[in-house]
């Protein structure tokens, strides 16, 4: 395909009809005197965590060039937001990462509290920490399985989801759903826990810390765990802030930014734990890091168990929340109150607000602008998925193709969150 | 060796049965599906897969990579307007027979998402034998939807669709 007219260069096909695999030559040379030969990985592939389709150009089995192609997943979300009122805009954040739904419902409610000027009371706040980090802990569990089996371990997957169920019991305990609790919501959290869900949270709590070793155990030393990881994916410092990488990439590259630390929300100030980071800069450090973030959780979680505040879960505005059930019955104000919130809801005052929270991904932002009605004029977010995703060329470059696997899996995205 | 005989010791080896309804047994016992996940509701397939629930008690934890090798397609979330064609693609590369389970609201009517961006459900590019509800379903409402193909499969015998 080579021609003298450009150079002996032409510019790589791409499969403009979206489907399948196609495989098509571009007229590079390869440092073999062959050519680069352009192959299409996804957007279907069992190993992209979700529907990713990447452009890569291999010379022999060396990657030269990656090109994510998204939108495989474009939901709509942000848009069907402006058409939802505020109070139901909750049950779209819970689905567009969907690893962390109480994260994004927190991104979410505290950019609408902002906006109002409220401030939730301290129950909610320790509940939303506690839901926080049982979500951190469930969805670094899940990437932890993935990941195991895109390398070939397949039994981690097991005991990661073994575990990831019990927390989808107490889930289910504390909000009546496994997945998309809709938990946190704008003035405080749905209802208060129930006294099983700390019972469950209890007994996970004293097990959890054996589980994590049980994951090492398998991992950690693998030999061929520590082949696959360690040297693979580069990521430096320098360039992770560049391309604004947040969350386990950046602190795999040895930068210790942890919005819980830097920019602390719901009350993460009180709360004693380290920012897990490592030098490593590969693969093996974000294993690593994310490793340590998950016994932090845990710590974090006892601490507020411990010392979880009494008192009202919700902030006291009648036009805000509904009324409790009891008062329907006796207060003719209630019942106009209720039937208000339900048939029209509360606006939230003009003006923009940008909120970000640490997720299991990093930097989980909800930029909302509020033109004084009941429903958002626009709703953004800055998902950790989609700006993670920028660094996969530069991780990839000059690694075998087998090892952009590794890459794809431990930048943990979600293509939920990427796509939106 | 008398006629009686021989009639005895085949009563204790043979089963008479009808061709289509061995092939039904097998098939439905077999129900490989292809590894393809699309969004939240995925995340609930593979734990349908894990040892809390597991689905190899019903002859499916084989979940293939290549649709060439997969009777049975899970789709596991939403459909956005440009992965259908893509969809589509992979259900046609599929062997027959093959059956198809649309898991969860978005898969079976768009869900939540009324909008530009979704299939409003993804019977509009492939034939759905069951549908399950919930977003995300438990993983025991896909076991209840498996049980209720095999039914389907075992009573369908030797005739695809
Ligand atoms: S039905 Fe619900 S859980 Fe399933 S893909 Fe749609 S939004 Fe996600």
């Amino acid at each position: 395909m080579a021609d003298a007219a450009n150079g002996g260069l032409t510019v790589s096909i791409e499969d403009t009809t979206g489907q399948g695999v196609t495989i098509t030559q571009s007229g590079q040379q390869g440092a073999f005197g062959g050519e680069l030969l352009t192959i299409n990985f996804g957007p279907h592939h069992p190993s992209t965590h979700g529907v990713l389709r990447l452009i890569v150009d291999l010379d022999g089995e060396k990657v030269k060039r990656v090109k994510p192609v998204i939108g495989y997943l474009h939901t709509g979300i942000e848009k069907q937001m402006e058409a939802l009122r505020w109070q139901q805009g909750v049950v779209c954040t819970d689905r567009h990462d969907y690893l962390s739904p109480p994260i994004n419902n927190l991104a979410y409610a505290l950019a609408v509290e902002r906006l109002m000027g409220v401030e939730v009371p301290p129950r909610a706040q320790a509940l939303r920490v506690i839901m926080s980090e049982l979500t951190r802990l469930s969805s670094h569990l899940v990437w932890l399985g993935t990941s195991g089996i895109e390398l070939g371990a397949m039994s981690v997957l097991m005991y990661c989801f073994r575990e990831r169920d019990t927390i989808m019991d107490m889930n289910e305990e504390i909000s009546g759903f496994r997945m998309h609790t809709s938990y946190i919501r704008p003035g405080g959290v749905m209802a208060d826990a129930t006294p099983r869900f700390f019972d469950l949270l209890a007994k996970f709590l004293r097990e959890m810390p054996g589980h994590i070793d049980e994951y090492e155990d398998l991992l950690t030393m693998n030999p061929i765990w520590r082949a696959r990881t360690i040297g693979i994916g580069r990521l430096a410092p320098e360039v992770a802030k560049v391309v604004g990488a947040s969350g386990p990439m950046i602190r795999g590259s040895g930068i210790a930014w942890d919005l819980r630390k830097v920019m602390p929300y719901s009350g993460y100030e009180n709360y004693d734990f380290e920012v897990a980071t490592n030098d490593g800069c590969d693969c093996y450090a974000r294993y690593l890091v994310r490793i340590q973030e998950m016994r932090e959780s845990v710590k974090i979680l006892a601490q507020a168990v411990d010392r979880l505040p009494d008192g009202p879960v919700n902030v006291d505005d009648r036009k805000m929340l509904p009324p409790p059930r009891e008062e329907l019955e006796t207060s003719m104000e209630a019942v106009i109150h209720h039937f208000k919130l339900f048939t029209e809801g509360y606006s939230v005052p003009p003006g923009d607000v940008y909120v970000a929270v640490e997720s299991g991904r990093g930097e989980n932002g909800c930029y909302i602008s509020s033109d004084g009605t009941h429903k958002p004029r626009r709703v953004k977010f800055r998902s950790a998925s989609f700006v993670n995703l920028q660094a996969l060329e530069r991780m990839a470059l000059d690694h075998m193709v087998a090892d952009l696997v590794a890459i794809i899996g431990t930048a943990d995205t979600v293509l939920g969150d990427v796509d939106r | 060796m008398g006629l009686e005989d021989l009639v005895d010791s085949l009563g204790q080896n043979v089963l008479t049965t009808t061709v289509g309804k061995v092939i039904g047994w097998g098939r439905g016992n077999s129900v490989w599906p292809a590894q393809f996940g699309l969004a939240c509701c995925a995340i609930e397939m593979i734990s349908t897969a894990t040892a809390g629930v597991d689905i190899a008690r019903f002859g499916s934890e084989a979940m293939r990579a290549s649709p060439r090798q997969a009777d049975l397609m899970i789709v596991s979330g939403r459909v956005s307007q440009k992965m259908a064609p893509i969809l589509r693609t992979i259900y046609d590369q599929m062997p027959e027979p093959k059956w198809v389970i649309s898991m969860g609201a978005c898969a079976s009517t768009g869900g939540v998402f009324n909008n530009y961006a979704l299939l409003q459900g993804v019977d509009k590019v492939v034939p759905v034998d069951v549908y399950i509800p919930g977003c995300p379903p438990r993983p025991e409402d896909l076991l209840n939807a498996l049980m209720i193909l095999q039914e389907r499969i075992k009573a369908q015998g030797i005739v695809t669709r």
